[in-house]
């Protein structure tokens, strides 16, 4: 009769389990919501009451005012429209070639023996520090802002494209081989898709970089962006609207990063 | 009744791996001739050359001597199709992708694509998971994928590299029975290699003994039980009992033997 003992001891004993661990998941829920509220709330009182310069560090509130009043004036949408679009052109133009050189890298080893030295040399240099040069070559319009941040999308993309091929498992190579692959198969069918979570981390890696590009990018010589909005307002000491820009780094970064998280999820649906 | 003719001729093969300054004699001086529908096992120790030998009859590998030659029956079927030992299921490919994969590369006809691939998805019992990709699938179930991937694609002979060897006791005895049924419908020419004497003396109908360092032909047996064959009558047969302790036997002496010969041959 041991067990019609032990069954309701056990089942009590897991509902506690079960109701502690729920504890534990609440409380830390809970903290992790109120960090951002906590410091806002610190923020503002210490802006309130003068404790803090209230010039360099605004209330949130009124950082919140002027966020709508820019919404409402129109010139939120200018800077985040143009922003938004030389990143993206920037993007498309340093990841397509990016995936194709590194496609082609990771295929041929006489592509990867020519173009890994000429990568190697020109990564570590920060694309800001050739923007002269990139104005010299493209001028002070959109393509200068727009090649730099394709430069420096380019690499990351482009060395994790070639190596997430370089990483596929030998196996699949024999497989491709010995059901008779066509060289065009064989790329489309497994060093493509085979390459594809590494080089989506690549991806993600060059998002990450383009917009801290943009920001500076456009803080040296733009007329409009959210980039020139931070710098600009800085040197005319208004203080609300930098921090709407920095706002909109970090709603724009965070959405970008849920973007390409989907877009992996979408296309690596086997891992 | 003429002598059948060979499916497959192999005329004097070698092998050499170059390691560094080292070399390795994987395989030497292999002759043999396989008939048409004959299922043969090459057997023996692990680094024999066994998995070099397949990997030259299905193009993966260049013998450094010999040559081999495969008669074609029909010009619009593959030559080979291996299964591989660590199975080589694609994993961004469904369950169902990875059987049509032969069949796709060679731009067949979508219909019989999707015929094919859907009767060798049937008789594995696959059909469940065809949608599924490799990932959620037990090792058992992914080496049936491998399997129906080789016999959907139809060639001219079956190459199979210890297909169960990373199984569990049960699902080998189960996915054995399940491919000598399969292969019994059409009886194509099968060079199958295992290490295992048990499965050996199973599924073939000629088991060839091979020695390591170097890789060389030292023996064969027929099998001449009755087929359809199952793992129970297999087990409870007593002359069978008898096979495999000659094999044993064989093989142990090569074992022992290339302990004591075996020096690497510098180079
Ligand atoms: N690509 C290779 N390079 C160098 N040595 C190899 C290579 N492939 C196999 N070998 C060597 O050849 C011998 C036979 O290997 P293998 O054919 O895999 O044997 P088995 O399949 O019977 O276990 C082994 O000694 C192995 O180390
Ligand atoms: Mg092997």
């Amino acid at each position: 009769m041991k067990d019609g003992f032990a069954r309701p001891h056990d089942e009590e004993s897991a509902l506690r389990e079960w109701k502690s661990k729920r504890r534990a998941r609440i409380v830390q829920q809970t903290l992790t919501g109120a960090s951002p509220v906590f410091l806002l709330a610190v923020w503002e009182l210490l802006s309130r009451t003068e404790l803090i310069d209230s010039r360099f560090f605004p209330a949130p509130t009124s950082i919140v005012g002027t966020f709508f009043d820019m919404i409402a004036s129109g010139e939120m949408l200018s800077h985040v429209s143009i922003s938004l679009l030389r990143i993206a052109a920037g993007f498309l133009l340093g990841t397509v070639p990016a995936v194709m050189l590194g496609l082609m890298m990771g295929m041929y080893r006489p592509m990867k023996a020519f173009f890994s030295p000429l990568l190697m040399a020109l990564m570590p240099i920060p694309t800001l520090a050739l923007m002269p040069i990139i104005v010299i070559l493209f001028g002070i319009g959109e393509g200068s802002k727009i090649v730099t941040i394709a430069g420096s999308v380019f690499f990351p993309v482009v060395i994790n494209t070639a190596a997430g091929v370089a990483n596929i498992d030998r196996i699949y190579i024999d497989v491709a081989k010995n059901y008779g692959a066509s060289p065009k198969a064989f790329f489309f069918k497994i060093a493509l898709p085979g390459a594809l979570p590494v080089m989506m981390e690549g991806i993600q890696m060059g998002q990450a970089i383009a917009l801290l590009t943009i920001v500076a990018a456009e803080m040296i010589g733009a007329r409009e962006g959210i980039g020139y909005l931070i710098w600009s307002s800085y040197k005319l000491f208004l203080f609300e609207p930098m921090y709407v820009g920095l706002i909109l780094i970090s709603f724009f970064g965070y959405m970008f990063s849920l973007l390409l998280r989907w877009l992996k999820n979408r296309l690596v649906p086997w891992q | 009744m003429h002598a059948p003719e060979a499916k497959i001729a192999i005329e004097g093969i070698a092998k050499v791996f170059y390691k560094k300054k080292q070399s390795i004699l994987a395989l030497q001086d292999i002759t043999l001739r396989i008939r048409d529908g004959e299922f043969v096992t090459l057997l023996g120790p692990s680094g024999c050359g066994k998995t070099t030998l397949l990997r030259i009859l299905a193009g993966l590998e260049k013998p450094s001597a010999g040559h081999f030659d495969v008669r074609r029956t029909d010009e619009q079927k593959p030559l080979q199709s291996m299964i591989f030992q660590e199975n080589g299921v694609i994993p961004w490919m469904t369950v169902e992708q990875n059987v049509a994969f032969g069949l796709n590369l060679r731009k067949l006809p979508a219909k019989l694509v999707k015929e094919r691939t859907h009767y060798y998805l049937e008789k594995t019992g696959l059909t469940p998971f065809a949608k599924l990709y490799p990932k959620e699938l037990s090792g058992g179930m992914k080496q049936r994928v491998s399997i129906a991937r080789a016999f959907a694609n139809d060639p001219e002979l079956l190459l199979m590299d210890e297909p169960f060897a990373a199984l569990d006791e049960q699902n080998k005895f189960i996915l054995q029975e399940e491919l000598l049924r399969i292969w019994e419908e059409h009886r194509k020419t099968v060079v199958f290699i295992t290490h295992s004497i048990d499965e050996a003396i199973l599924v073939s109908d000629r088991i060839v003994l091979m020695s390591a360092h170097p890789g060389r032909i030292v023996a064969e047996k027929r099998i001449d039980l009755p087929r359809p064959r199952s793992v129970e009558q297999i087990r409870s047969d007593p002359g069978m009992a008898q096979l495999f302790v000659e094999i044993w036997n064989h093989l142990q002496r090569e074992v022992q033997g290339a302990r004591s010969e075996f020096k690497p041959c510098k180079g």
